[in-house]
């Protein structure tokens, strides 16, 4: 048996899949891939199915050692470095790490987390089908908790099959559409108008639960506190200072504040990883758009493996060389403070 | 022919859920037919529909979009929602020990003081409501129940704690919960019970299913420290009631 082991890794880096639905009726969310495209992604480049456990890995750098024998490995997400051992390894192609050598990743350039997939998956005690970590509900296989340096993912050792690349298609940076509803009703025109009109950020405090947004403060017409209701991931509320936070993966499966709006869901992964502090805005859609996206992103999913190609030699240097220029939304030392392991608190209270 | 009932209100959650709407207030008839939803949908499975979510007042019905579209399922559950909604048949009712005050119920003392009477009386108080799972919530097994006195009804606290223990028992507002894991909270803190409303490895994993009755027992520290070693090692603690 071949093993990935931690060697370094920053905060909010996880093992996730496609998480575990089903038992929100119960108060346990899902969780799962902030972008599941590029866990799709990751998981076709090595053969797995596509929604199968890889690791997350937050806005910093980590660093992985095979052992035991060779380990087959994808990155796909945010663009960041990479490499094993000195030869450059670019974003959405597959690669070998050679027992002994060392996966090296920088921190993330352009979004905010990447997808470690492994050939023959993460061996673990799925529960509720899953190995997705959810802290607070003490799950997650191997670790019910974020991964820690000296942490080991089991596998299987490498099939020696020829590296691939996939073509995606460019991330658009449009901007990132949402819903009315389900509590646009608790606001005025002139709030939803001030809500679409703005510029917004996501806050340094954010994390798997929600992200919160900075910007102008859109107010309520009746107060901030309703009888709680069901969430979803994307959903937009916005409590008593009102600087939304939309709720992420580990959110809790109801809330007590107005929901203004809601990302569709053929968005929502671009949403995660639009990363702490870049400007964006919102569009609000019709339903007609958003389910017709809905359809359009599942067609993605499904043509992923036609999207594989072989890796020439050229590939390689052009996609590293382009890598290594990516300007622009560069991590700084501030940033690192930005995914922080605690919770806000306003998100993480009974209503 | 029984008179027709007002529909609920069909909002979106996204593109992918349906939040189904009977009352923008905590409301025990809401509450019935959002429960009574829940059912039908379970009985007739509609397809499309990936699993829903009962809260006070409204259902969370989860859907995927590919399969069908927000006003094909609207129209198959509005139909549903005019279903009169059945007598609940078999309501179990389970009888939860809880140890009141001191290191387990950090807040009884207070609740006291703001209610003016002592914290025997706010015991025999929360001890005499018949109560009812109207939800399940924000993190596994956390159960918000209706059918607290009007006597014991206080605001939130103005700061809420960021950690409060595994199985307390609490009250907030018009409700009083069960938490089953430790977490951050709001409310006011009475007691502490040994019941794990969630348990992993344990048959069942999720004791409580919103509409279950809910009776509260008070027991000394020892009967609580037993009652927390049987649970720990898998045992249920909570007892099911004759009805």
């Amino acid at each position: 048996m071949s093993k990935l082991v931690v060697t370094s890794i920053g905060p909010a880096s996880s093992v996730q899949d496609g998480g575990r639905p089903g038992s929100q009726r119960y108060g346990l969310v899902p969780s799962g891939a902030m972008d599941r495209l590029a866990l799709a992604a990751a998981n076709t480049l090595v053969g797995n199915e596509p929604f199968a456990a890889a690791v997350e890995i937050g806005p910093f750098g980590a660093a992985f050692t095979a052992r035991g024998g060779a380990v087959r490995i994808a990155l796909s997400g945010a663009s960041r470095n990479a490499d094993i051992t000195g030869r450059p390894v670019a974003v959405d192609t597959s690669a070998t790490l050679a027992d002994g050598e060392t996966l090296t990743l920088g921190f993330a350039r352009s979004g905010s987390f990447s997808y470690l997939a492994i050939e023959g998956g993460i061996a673990g005690e799925p529960d509720f089908g899953s190995l997705a970590v959810n802290a607070r509900a003490g799950l997650g296989s191997p670790y019910p908790r974020p991964l820690q340096s000296g942490d080991e993912l089991q596998t299987k050792p490498a099939s020696g099959a020829p590296e691939r690349r996939i073509e995606l298609p460019a991330t658009a940076k449009a901007p990132i559409r949402v819903l009315w509803g389900p509590q646009d009703d608790e606001f005025a025109d002139d709030a939803k108008k001030l809500f679409i009109d703005s510029e917004w950020k996501i806050s340094a405090t954010s994390d798997r639960m929600g992200y919160r947004l900075e910007g102008p403060a859109i107010k309520h017409l009746h107060g901030h506190n309703i009888v709680s209701d069901g969430t979803v991931n994307g959903s937009l509320q916005v409590p008593g200072n009102g600087q939304p936070i939309v709720l992420m993966p580990d959110r809790g499966t109801s809330g007590g504040y107005p929901k203004i709006a809601t990302v569709i869901s053929a968005d929502f992964g671009r949403f995660a990883q639009t990363p702490a502090g870049r400007a964006f805005r919102f569009k609000a859609v019709s339903m007609a758009e958003a389910q017709a996206a809905a359809r359009k992103f599942w067609e993605l999913l499904r043509s992923l493996p036609d999207r594989l190609r072989p890796i020439e030699s050229f590939d390689l240097d052009i996609d590293a060389l382009q890598d290594a220029n990516v300007a622009g939304y560069a991590v700084s030392a501030v940033d690192a403070a930005t995914w922080q392991v605690t919770s806000p608190a306003d998100i993480s209270g009974p209503d | 022919m029984a008179a027709t009932l007002p529909p609920p209100r069909l909002l979106p959650s996204g593109d992918s859920a349906i939040t189904v709407e009977f009352s923008r207030n905590i409301d025990d008839a809401a509450n019935g037919r959002v429960l009574a939803l829940d059912r039908a949908m379970a009985a007739t499975p509609v397809e499309g529909v990936t699993e829903t979510v009962p809260t006070y007042r409204s259902l969370l019905v989860h859907y995927d979009p590919v399969r069908i579209s927000f006003e094909a399922l609207g129209e198959q559950i509005l139909a549903l929602a005019q279903l009169p909604v059945p007598k609940a048949t078999k309501t179990r009712r389970w009888r939860i020990p809880v140890v009141y005050g001191g290191e387990h119920g950090v807040d009884l003392e207070d609740v006291a003081k703001t209610l003016k009477t002592t914290p025997d009386d706010i015991v025999a108080r929360h001890v005499a409501g018949d109560y009812r799972v109207a939800m399940i919530g924000f993190t596994p097994g956390w159960s918000y129940l209706s059918g607290l006195a009007d006597s014991l009804q206080m605001p939130r606290r103005q700061n809420p704690r960021l950690l409060t223990p595994a199985g307390t028992v609490s009250i907030g507002g018009v409700q009083t919960g069960v938490q089953c894991l430790a977490g951050p909270s709001g409310w006011h803190l009475l007691g502490q019970t040994a019941v794990r409303t969630y348990q992993l490895h344990r048959d069942p994993t999720f004791l409580l299913e919103p509409g279950d009755a809910i009776t509260f027992e008070p027991v000394d520290t020892k009967t609580f420290a037993e009652q927390d070693r049987a649970a720990a090692a898998g045992e249920i603690v909570a007892e099911l009631m004759p009805s």
